[in-house]
């Protein structure tokens, strides 16, 4: 895909996340507005699954540890085919499968996840049986800034630098908010990359909404041989509606249906921009 | 160690626990099938989860009060709600840990795990019933839970031709006076019991209920319309465990008899070793023997 064809997947993903939001009157707006074009980059460039191959043992792994960004992977999921589209119209809905968070009910889904703290020990797990079976297969999990403080994320941060498994990649969506406030002031994180580096791992920064940055920074893995890579996007909260960036009311704000029509009209026009370029 | 050298997807899991687990030689002998995470539960259940989703039959080691307390919510979402089909095997439980006190005694278990969905629960009594229940866990590709203790406990029976499943307890020994309904290390003190309560002609019926979730309704059924009482008996906290696991089918299906349940009460548990704790609290054979006798008489001189 070129890189214009991804801004566009990225705007288009965008629309439809708050469509579905809207619809449900549910869901997690600001998150998986700043993780969406890593999900992008990730579903469009880097993984090696599709529905064809799903239950192929030699697939990419992903893992979405913070679930409740899951309206940016149901949108990404059925652009690649692993459902039909009009499923997200039962969004929260009752006894549907597409619920708040990632569950394995839905093609496309690796694992349940919701509970922080949870993606990443899974995730060492998938990265190790890789390497038991010699099998090359990539792992991908993609971690919120604000679940970090959950301590079995460190366990596994340790025990991933102590098996050396270069075949793991956590992405941190470093938006620099969460539900109380930000992060930096619920429970500072930083120096991120310092401490990452101290376990062992093998860093890399990148502007987490731009999708030519991303590409590049995910050809460029594993950043350090023998060691598993963190890659840690900056990103926006709320990233793509100027009115909800970075604003904390919109973790899980859903939006009215004049806020949406406001934020449709601001997407449109930059994917007219887009065509200008 | 058999299985595992027959099957090279046999992996065991471990957080520095392998003396308690009498990992040691096997560390040693298959290298490649077993996983050190360091002391860290949490990241235990979770690497295991992943191991088991990618077709590793595991086996996640760790004493049990650590494994179903400090990583209950990775049992509950990343081993059964994800149902990825995971071993989880509890060491040391109950109170084998004695004198080391209140942090180390897993009480809790059965009633924390018997309120998850998708998740078996066994608790072995003797060697035959531990090298079944594991052969079975490494081949039924469903998480499972089994609760191990620490001493070594002798066969229930010398010889035997049972079968072993998951949900089918054991009738050890018949009898039509007293049930007694116990699990792991507690059948074989209730074993004796009853040989000493027919001394006094009191025919007591033993199962061991290995099975905790699912439980098996046909066996209750069954000697509940047999007996005149039912006694049951674990090292659990009296708390949502066995005992009430029975007396909630029981009473639920008009098996209204005589019951007892003995465990460890809810209080703050009396120190000392194992056996001294078992002792002060009954469960030993004549401890369950008048704890038996005194439940059929009461009853007795009710009607």
């Amino acid at each position: 895909m070129t890189i214009k064809q991804l801004k566009q997947k990225s705007l288009l993903y965008r629309k439809k996340i708050l469509e579905y939001i809207l619809m449900a009157k549910a869901g997690h707006t600001g998150g998986s507005l700043s993780c969406v074009d890593i999900l992008n980059v990730l579903y469009n460039e880097v993984l090696n699954v599709s529905p064809a191959n799903f239950n192929s043992a030699d697939r990419d792994r992903y893992i979405q540890s913070k679930g409740h960004s899951v309206e940016a992977l149901y949108v990404v999921l059925s652009d690649r085919g692993f459902f039909p589209e009009s499923d997200l119209e039962t969004l929260c809905r009752h006894k549907s499968h597409y619920i708040g968070h990632p569950t394995k009910k839905v093609n496309g889904i690796e694992q349940n996840t919701g509970a922080l703290g949870h993606g990443l020990p899974i995730s060492v797990g998938v990265a190790l049986a890789a390497k038991m079976d010699k099998r090359s297969y990539h792992t991908y999990t993609l971690l919120g800034d604000g679940e970090l403080p959950e301590g079995s994320n460190w366990e596994a941060a340790l025990i991933a630098a102590h098996h050396r498994l270069d075949n793991l990649c956590v992405i941190i969506d470093k938006n620099d908010l969460q539900i109380t406030g930000p992060t930096h002031e619920v429970c500072n994180t930083d120096p991120l990359g310092d401490k990452w580096d101290a376990f062992g791992w093998a860093v890399t920064e990148v502007n987490g909404n731009n999708v030519e940055a991303l590409k590049k920074a995910f050809e460029n893995l594993p950043v350090g041989q023998g060691k598993p890579s963190v890659m840690i996007a900056h990103t926006t909260k709320g990233k793509g509606v100027s009115y909800m960036e970075n604003q904390v009311k919109w973790h899980h704000r859903v939006p009215t249906e004049q806020e949406y029509t406001l934020a449709m009209q601001e997407i449109e026009n930059a994917l007219i921009d887009l065509e200008d370029e | 160690m058999q299985l595992a050298s027959q099957d090279k997807n046999i992996i065991v899991v471990t957080s520095d626990s392998r003396g308690s687990g009498k990992l040691t030689s096997f560390g040693e002998s298959f290298p490649n099938q077993i996983v050190e995470v360091g002391i860290a539960e949490q990241n235990l259940v979770g690497v295991a989860a992943g191991l088991a989703s990618c077709g590793k039959k595991v086996f996640a080691i760790s004493p049990a009060c650590f494994l179903t307390a400090r990583s209950l919510e990775q049992i509950k979402n990343d081993v059964a709600y994800s149902d990825n089909p995971v071993n989880v095997i509890g060491i040391s439980a109950g109170v084998s840990y004695g004198a080391l006190g209140s942090t180390h005694h897993s009480l809790h278990d059965f009633a924390a795990l018997r309120a998850i969905h998708n998740i078996t629960i066994v608790a072995p009594a003797d060697n035959f019933e531990t090298e079944e229940a594991t052969k079975l866990a490494a081949s039924t590709g469903r998480p499972v839970y089994l609760r191990l203790g620490k001493k070594a406990m002798p066969l229930l029976k010398p010889i035997n031709q049972d079968t072993f499943e998951f949900g089918k307890g054991r009738l050890i020994r018949d009898g039509k006076d007293l049930a007694i309904i116990a699990t792991g290390e507690t059948v074989y003190p209730s074993l004796q019991a009853a040989a000493l309560l027919e001394k006094g002609n009191i025919m007591t019926a033993v199962i061991s209920m290995h099975t905790i979730k699912p439980l098996d309704k046909t066996l209750l059924a069954s000697i509940s319309r047999k007996c005149k009482a039912i006694m049951t008996v674990e090292e659990h906290s009296v708390n949502g465990g066995l005992g009430e696991a029975c007396a909630s089918f029981l009473l639920e299906h008009q098996f209204a008899k005589p019951f007892k349940i003995i465990g460890i009460p809810d209080e703050d548990t009396v120190t000392g070793s194992q056996q001294e704790i078992l002792n002060h609290y009954g469960i030993t054979e004549t401890g369950l023997a008048s704890a038996g006798k005194k439940l059929l008489k009461d009853f007795r001189s009710t009607v």
